[in-house]
């Protein structure tokens, strides 16, 4: 008689990643999207959506109220879902940044939104590179502080930069992984690294966001391997041939990547290790 | 009516005398955007804007929230 052996099934159950709290809000999820450049406001939406993102950004713009079709961006936010993080895109100075920050302030009061007191802080510093322009971003950090807001600064990827800001009392740092837009990835993990562990010397839960230049999931799940708490796209989804499936995969990066860099990873090794072992082996083995 | 010339993001326009900037949003058929104001870089609330009377050479400003990274 024959027995066949069945192993008992296990049951997994995935363990799911610690809420992130940045200026007193605690989000489920750790990515954040941006809402723009998106084809229509539909695949936005679905987009939006698919992210499973709790914070999206928007920007303060004059013209558009509503696009040729009548159509207005908030038509197709969930407020009582997603918290708007106003950005100051476009600001080239201090004054500039702290007089959009105002006034995405006041829209987001008219509509109660809890990121009202929420800016996500550009100074750039250069219209071709979108680089920040990091004594603006100082100065503007610092006086949005004083004025109540939660800033979430996007820095370069300069460790002392970033050390600045946060003791400027930003409620988080965003480095950038590379360019705005570019999709050129973490360009400088080293960088992004002592960014984490300078920032955290003093303040071992001071959330870090890396921000911009992901142009697909590996980038975002090698900044969370490196330890970001959270990381924040827009073109990547945006841009990609079919942003609905880019927005399901960098979510599932997002959450690879976290639960990777606590997994702890094997050290790299010059030579193989076989996986099988070498005991039993039937096959003649060169050089034994 | 006597019109007054006005900037209004950043281009010139004509709004009657006597007009407030709630008057301004209404006649834009802005009433149901959110949006929010300045007048002369001067964040008005929404709240303050129909007792703003609008003068002659004010840089008025009305932006809303649009996609953004």
């Amino acid at each position: 008689m024959t027995t066949t052996h069945r192993a008992e099934p296990v049951r997994i159950i995935e363990p799911a990643p610690e809420p992130l709290t940045v200026g007193g809000r605690a989000l489920r999820s750790r990515l954040i999207v941006g809402t723009g450049k998106y084809a229509d406001f539909d695949t936005m939406r679905r987009c939006l959506d698919a992210s499973g993102a709790d914070v999206v950004t928007v920007a303060v713009r004059r013209e558009r109220l509503f696009n040729e079709r009548g159509e207005s961006l908030l038509d197709f936010i969930d407020l009582d879902r997603f918290t708007i993080l106003p950005n100051t895109a476009g600001c080239f100075s201090a004054e500039d940044a702290v007089r959009v920050a105002r006034l995405g302030r006041d829209i987001l009061e008219q509509l109660e939104n809890p990121g009202a007191s929420w800016v996500k802080l550009e100074v750039l510093g250069d219209r071709k590179t979108l680089l920040p322009d990091p004594a603006g971003t100082l100065e503007a950090t610092r006086e949005l502080v004083a004025d109540g807001f939660e800033v979430l600064a996007y820095s370069s990827d300069d460790p002392i930069a970033a050390v600045r800001l946060r003791d400027a009392g930003s409620a988080s740092v965003m480095p950038a992984g590379s360019p705005i837009g570019s999709g050129l990835g973490v360009l400088n993990p080293a960088n992004i690294s002592l960014c984490l562990e300078l920032l955290r010397e003093d303040a071992p839960v001071y959330p870090v966001i890396v921000d911009a230049g992901v142009g697909t999931a590996s980038d975002v799940a090698v900044a969370m391997e490196l330890g970001a708490d959270g990381v924040l796209l827009n073109t990547g989804i945006a841009h990609a041939a079919d942003a609905e499936r880019m927005a399901h995969a960098m979510r599932l990066a997002c959450i690879a990547g976290y639960h990777a860099a606590r997994a702890g990873r094997i050290e790299k090794k010059r030579y193989a290790s076989a996986s099988s072992p070498w005991e039993g082996v039937v096959s003649h083995i060169p050089g034994e | 009516m006597i019109a007054m010339r006005i900037t209004l993001n950043n281009e010139e326009i004509e709004v009657a005398e006597g007009a407030t900037l709630a008057d301004l949003i209404e006649d834009r058929g802005l009433t149901r955007a959110a949006c929010a104001t300045e007048v002369n870089r001067r964040l008005i609330r929404k709240n303050e804007r129909p007792d703003t009377p609008i003068k002659p050479g004010d840089r008025i400003e009305i932006v809303t929230l649009v996609g953004g990274g």
